[in-house]
């Protein structure tokens, strides 16, 4: 008989931590990028890719950090592309995200089988090492779960914070809500629009590129054949649900990171299907949509924006 | 004048309107022809920096497609189910709706199809496979239906709903075909579906079935929906413009449902035909990527089902032949969906021939901006 405490117990809020780590950098990358005024379903790509080149570049190097460069690296060169595609050519916003998800799912796929000989998975790299910080991890039930993590764990915390300074607190910050508001209105005051639209596109691939390093360098240490599975999708809801705030963001996907973790314990307990549990992320983020989309998306999002 | 003049004359103003709406289409439709050779392209130096060559490569594949009748046949049969996704979305992007989740209303109505095809006995042909049919439609229609009431009445976003329901589809079949609907043996499937629920073979040893032919017709009926029917002008009304739709007294919101509700349907018949006709019986995640193959091939047919028609053949070329080129060369199947992604980034931004026109490229095309 499965005990309630053998499902719900610290071990299951660390987990939940973890895995709400690679949605809230992703939901931090699609809110800069909404905040421009560039819906980015293309999030999902770009964990992958970072996922592949994280591990692709600690193959070579053996040095995992190295890894974690490798994967923003790719998320923003994607990123970029999306910017070229959506800001310079104008192009559909979600067609170009579709291609660049498709264009991870099958590069990464061929690349692996290029480099590895296997289309499912890579070879076993070395991953990020949990780090244990004192004091924190000697409070009971909480040093529990924040205590030791991977340093990518506090990292997204940290991203959260200097995200909301900089959209916020910076001039900087108010231009790109002044873009995703009012690109007209913003332009006639001297922005820049155009490199504001690139500087977050290209942030926002860079953040996902760092949730997919978390995925395959932070959790696995190893690739896997489409591993971000929706993931990236599950980032824009949860940017939603937080209604396009950072810590909005990071509340919704400590949420979504919660179904993650419960589902993957359900599977170990096992008395469930593995099909039905793994479900439960999915259905989850459906009502989830279905009950805040009310919220309201910065208005020039999804609208290419045309200098007069 | 004589008569047999008059005839001659009016025979040639009609040939001469026909030859000019063709080289019209044939120019509106340079940009996808360059989408596709410019992946074709970056395909090729791909191959080449990963140490295949792509001349082998594109040649296998060819000659597999279309070497000889097995090829033909097979081809066509990829082509079928990615028809069916294609005009799913194109009729979604119509109503200005993106449907992304045409993969699992793929499996859900090849799944409903196969329930009906296993679990029923004992009925003639013209009863048994239009039920199973339908099974389809409903399957797929269900699994258009929830995301597009979310859509309408609460706002959710179709993007993000249609593709989280795919992932909802692929685990929910697979748990069915795992538990309680598996065949005796060691493979996630069903049982085969009853003779009477079986679509005809069209071409002996090939698995080309009548699927096919639905999925034409299916391209023409959604012609003359669009075109022909009040429904069809109400979705490309709102598709255009929302608000001036719901001003004129259309309610968008009924036309979006629909819109998707058929959508959905038009792509689980796509899966009745691959578990009626190709597969005899539901096995576990059957489709290598056909919805997302549909989405590239909307674009690049010009948004058009007759267009869809030719860009599905494609798609189902590469498809099939593809495998010979995994074959003979060892090249990684995934090229394919490296290809499929190239042509999408392609299409996605019209406003790139626009830019090479600008720069004085390809003068001699005439490229249309």
């Amino acid at each position: 008989m499965v005990e309630f405490t053998d499902i719900i117990n610290a071990g299951l809020f660390a987990a939940a931590l973890r895995m709400a780590t690679p949605l809230v950098f992703t939901s931090i990358g699609g809110l800069f990028s909404e905040r421009a005024g560039i819906v980015n379903i293309a999030l999902e790509g770009m964990m992958l890719t970072g996922a592949f080149s994280g591990v692709l570049a600690t193959f070579a190097t053996g040095n995992p950090w190295l890894g974690v460069l490798a994967s923003m690296l790719a998320g923003g060169l994607l990123g970029y592309l999306h910017g070229v595609l959506t800001v310079k050519f104008a192009g559909n916003q979600i067609i170009s995200g579709t291609g660049i998800n498709l264009l991870a799912l099958g590069g990464t796929g061929y690349m692996c089988q290029v480099i590895w000989g296997s289309r499912g998975a890579s070879q076993n790299v070395q991953g990020l090492e949990a780090i244990s910080i004192p004091l924190l991890r000697d409070i009971p039930f909480i040093g529990e779960i924040i205590g030791s993590q991977t340093p990518l764990v506090y990292i997204a915390i940290l991203v959260v914070i200097l995200s909301y300074i900089l959209l916020f607190k910076t001039p900087m910050g108010l231009r790109i809500r002044a873009v995703g508001e009012h690109p007209a209105a913003a332009d006639t005051t001297g922005v820049d629009v155009y490199r504001i639209k690139y500087l977050c596109v290209v942030l926002s691939g860079m953040l996902a590129g760092l949730g997919g390093a978390f995925l395959s360098l932070g959790h696995l240490s190893l690739f896997v054949n489409g591993m971000t599975g929706g993931r990236g999708f599950i980032a824009l809801a949860a940017m939603i649900l937080g209604g396009w705030s950072p810590f909005g963001a990071l509340g919704a996907s400590l949420l979504f990171g919660f179904a993650d973790a419960l589902q993957m314990r359900l599977q170990s307990v096992a008395f469930l299907p593995s099909q039905i549990i793994l479900t439960l992320p999915y259905i989850l983020t459906i009502i989830v949509l279905a009950v805040f989309a009310r919220k309201r998306a910065p208005p020039s999002d999804y609208k290419p924006y045309t200098k007069e | 004048m004589t008569e047999h003049e008059m005839i001659n004359q009016k025979v040639k103003q009609l040939l001469d309107k026909t030859w000019r709406k063709l080289l019209t289409s044939l120019r509106n439709s340079i940009p996808q022809v360059i989408a596709v050779a410019a992946a074709f392209l970056i395909g090729a130096i791909v191959l080449a920096a990963t140490g295949h060559s792509p001349l082998e490569a594109y040649g296998t594949m060819l000659i597999g497609a279309f070497g000889d009748i097995y090829g033909i046949g097979q081809t066509l049969t990829q082509a079928t189910p990615i028809l069916f996704t294609a005009l799913a979305f194109l009729l979604a992007f119509k109503c200005g709706l993106f449907n992304l989740g045409a993969e699992g209303q793929l499996l859900m109505g090849g799944f409903f199809a196969a329930v009906v095809g296993i679990s029923l006995n004992g009925l003639p042909v013209f009863i048994h496979l239009p039920i199973a049919l339908l099974a389809g439609v409903l399957g797929g229609a269900l699994w258009g239906f929830i995301p597009a009431v979310l859509k309408a009445k609460l706002g959710a976003h179709e993007v993000i709903t249609t593709m989280m329901s795919s992932y909802v589809a692929l685990y929910v079949t697979s748990y069915f075909v795992n538990y309680p609907l598996k065949a005796p043996g060691w493979v996630s499937q069903t049982i085969p579906v009853a003779v009477s629920a079986e679509l005809p073979r069209l071409l002996p040893v090939t698995q080309l079935s009548a699927a096919f032919i639905l999925s034409i017709t299916a391209a023409v009926a959604t012609v003359y929906l669009l075109e022909r029917t009040t429904l069809g002008y109400e979705i490309r009304a709102i598709g255009l413009n929302p608000w001036a739709s719901e001003n004129a007294g259309i309610s968008t919101k009924k036309g979006m449902i629909l819109a998707l509700v058929i959508s959905g349907a038009i792509a689980g018949v796509g899966g009745a035909g691959e578990v009626l006709g190709v597969h005899r019986r539901f096995i576990d995640g059957f489709s290598p990527g056909y919805g997302w193959d549909g989405l590239a091939v909307a674009l690049i047919g010009g948004l058009n089902p007759l267009g869809s028609i030719i860009a599905a053949i494609l798609f189902g070329a590469i498809r099939s032949g593809g495998i010979n080129m995994n074959v003979s060369t060892g090249v990684p199947l995934d090229i394919i969906n490296v290809l499929q992604a190239l042509v999408v980034l392609f299409v996605a931004a019209p406003k790139i021939f626009g830019y090479i026109k600008k720069k004085g490229g390809f003068k001699w095309l005439n490229l249309p901006t």
